[in-house]
């Protein structure tokens, strides 16, 4: 199965050539990083070339990188991950996008998948990054009235506002967290020497 | 002359029949929708960002609680994903375990289905059978994990435990006499595999009896014929899966296609539907039951031939036994590592669904190396067949849309997250 992926990556390399940045297989898995100009341009040809036949769009979601690796990361903060599956073909694709900016903004692909639909709505409301053409970007997990995106690793786990039924009032009121923030497993990255073996594969493979 | 004006009308989020919490609104042109606009989001908990601030196995129980019908399907995607990053081999006997319990919770799941999808379109009766069959499912998962419903039992590296010898057995009570206790357990005298045997036994003629109800019933046909058809193309562009994407004719499933664990050594069928209505969607999940059944008694004849270890011996990434403990220091240090700062996991991304019984059930994890996840996204079947509740339900009436919800087989849980 990793020989059909590797094939599949080469054939993206050809036939993708100047529309995507790169093209890895790793655990697997193909991924595709493209420009967010070339976004549009890569999921047609991902959805109708025969090679690759990505009839469903199965998961598009946000990540925030903010904090990846402890600080290291370089890149752009922002990453749209679209997950393709081809039914014809029997395959996977992920092809990622990096964004920027305040907002982020990203061309839609509703009119490719209609799946998109609520997926970039979610998206949206958990990360705020803008689908540009999308026809209905409202927030759709959070509560009507919610201000900011909760999932952008800068809002704390604890959220900024709770709410409670007040009974002078006799109505609910909002009012700041009570409630303080709390780690009670801090996070640590520690090198695994039983991974190691397969990391140098790697990057022999890489290498070679 | 009076203006004539659509109007709308708000359905839940307090709704017998919205299955949890869903606040659909629909514009309404006399009885026939025009529009409908789900609004969900009230059962969101959150749970993809408190998988990011715990260690990896503390998010085993999170993923219970999504789609809480199916339980033990949910935390399948979630192991399989750790254990891919891991680069891990999952013992034979665990992995025939964790199949049985994906069907036992396969019809766990359909059960549940059917009985509120014939509830909500008036069927009382079918609902009562239903519930009687579940409670047997849920005790094969008591003994097994003791939760009846919020298992936790995969767990990276195989599953919590191995199969009871003795089922758990019904004592005396005052409320019940000695003939009801007989009868209660005649089936639990031997051990769990036997329970699950004597279900799988009995289980068909109990589909035989919804079917009776259900299948030539003529207000059933009539509720269900034709109502929320879905086209091949479109049900591949909404992102369908599941039995929603084989009520629409398109044989796909990866237990076929994509084959994890077991499932390419056990022999089933995939129902395919053929017009993409809810009566299909209702024929493809009932036949699955019994493809299930199917599947369930082949793994019991396995496991009945094989004992075995069913977790990694790796303490690295699994807990010692608790008599090794004891007397370990070695042990003891691995526990206390285990249970306090977990496991770090390789830099990478993976990707990795299962065959859930509402569809496609996936777990995109980004880790960073550290020993929480960087980035954790369920892709629940749910979500995106609510989705498409706005094409499915326009051009029908206002009754049709509890006959839609049933077929969708919706879950608030996985739709919230």
């Amino acid at each position: 199965m990793s020989d059909y992926y590797t094939t599949l990556a080469a054939e993206a390399r050809d036939q993708l050539a100047g529309l995507i940045e790169s093209v890895d297989v790793s655990f697997n898995e193909l991924n595709i990083v493209v420009s967010k100009d070339k976004l549009l341009d890569t999921c047609l040809a991902l959805r109708d070339q025969k090679a690759f036949a990505c009839e469903q769009l199965i998961d598009l979601t946000g990540v925030d990188y903010s904090e990846f690796g402890e600080g290291k990361w370089q890149g752009l903060r922002f990453a749209v991950v679209y997950h393709l599956l081809s039914i014809r073909n029997n395959h996977r694709i992920r092809l990622t996008v990096f964004v920027d900016g305040e907002p982020p903004l990203v061309d839609s692909v509703v009119d490719i998948w209609s799946s998109a639909n609520w997926y970039e709505r979610e998206a949206f409301d958990l990360f705020g990054i803008i689908f540009e053409g999308h026809p209905d970007l409202r927030r759709i997990l959070t509560d009507y009235g919610f201000v900011g995106h909760p999932f952008r690793k800068d809002f704390p786990l604890t959220g900024n506002v709770e709410m409670r039924y007040d009974p002078e009032k006799q109505r609910v009121v909002y009012q700041p967290v009570s409630i303080e923030p709390r780690i009670s497993q801090p996070r640590v990255i520690r090198d695994d020497n039983r991974y190691l073996g397969t990391m140098q594969q790697e990057e022999e493979q890489d290498d070679a | 002359m009076p203006e004539i004006r659509n109007y709308t009308v708000n359905f839940g989020p307090q709704h017998p029949a919205a299955h949890g919490v869903l606040r659909l609104v629909l514009e309404m042109d006399g009885e026939v929708i025009q529009r409908a606009d789900p609004h969900v989001g009230l059962l969101h908990r959150g749970t993809e960002k408190l998988a990011e601030s715990k260690p990896y196995n503390q998010s085993i129980p999170y993923m219970d609680r999504l789609d809480y019908v199916s339980m033990m399907c949910n935390e399948h995607s979630y192991v399989l994903a750790l254990e891919k990053l891991m680069g891990i081999e999952v013992p034979l006997r665990a992995q025939y375990i964790r199949v049985m319990f994906d069907e036992i919770t396969r019809i766990l799941n359909h059960m549940m289905w059917l009985g509120t999808h014939a509830l909500d379109i008036g069927a009382m009766a079918v609902f009562l059978y239903c519930f009687r069959e579940r409670e047997d499912l849920m005790d094969m998962y008591e003994a097994v994990s003791g939760a009846r419903m919020h298992a936790a039992y995969y767990r990276p590296g195989g599953v919590y435990r191995d199969l009871p010898d003795r089922m758990p057995q019904y004592v005396d009570s005052k409320y019940r006499d000695a003939d009801d206790l007989k009868f209660l357990n005649k089936a639990r005298s031997g051990s769990l595999l036997d329970f699950i045997e004597d279900f799988t036994n009995r289980f068909p003629t109990y589909v035989d009896e919804y079917e009776t109800l259900l299948t030539n019933n003529r207000i059933w046909k009539q509720r269900t014929v034709d109502i929320g058809v879905v086209s091949p193309d479109r049900a591949l562009q909404m992102g369908f899966t599941g039995a929603m994407l084989r009520g629409s004719g398109i044989e796909w499933d990866l237990r076929k296609k994509q084959p994890y664990e077991v499932y390419d050594r056990l022999e089933f069928d995939i129902p395919v539907g053929v017009n993409g209505d809810t009566y299909d969607r209702y024929l493809v999940r009932v036949e699955e039951l019994r493809q299930s059944n199917r599947i369930i008694k082949q793994c019991i004849e396995w496991l009945r031939n094989n004992p075995g270890s069913v977790i990694l011996d790796d303490h690295k990434l699994t807990p010692p036994p608790r008599e090794v403990m004891k007397g370990d220091m070695e042990a003891l240090i691995h526990h206390f590592k285990l249970f306090t700062e977990g496991y770090s996991l390789p830099a990478g991304e993976v990707y990795t669904a299962i065959e859930h019984p509402k569809g496609e059930f996936g777990i995109y994890l980004i880790s960073d190396g550290a020993n929480k996840p960087y980035r954790l996204k369920i892709r629940a079947p749910s979500f995106i067949h609510m989705a498409a509740m706005n094409e499915m339900a326009t051009g029908h009436m206002l009754a049709d849309v509890t006959a839609l919800i049933g077929s969708i087989d919706v879950v608030f849980g996985d739709v919230d997250r």
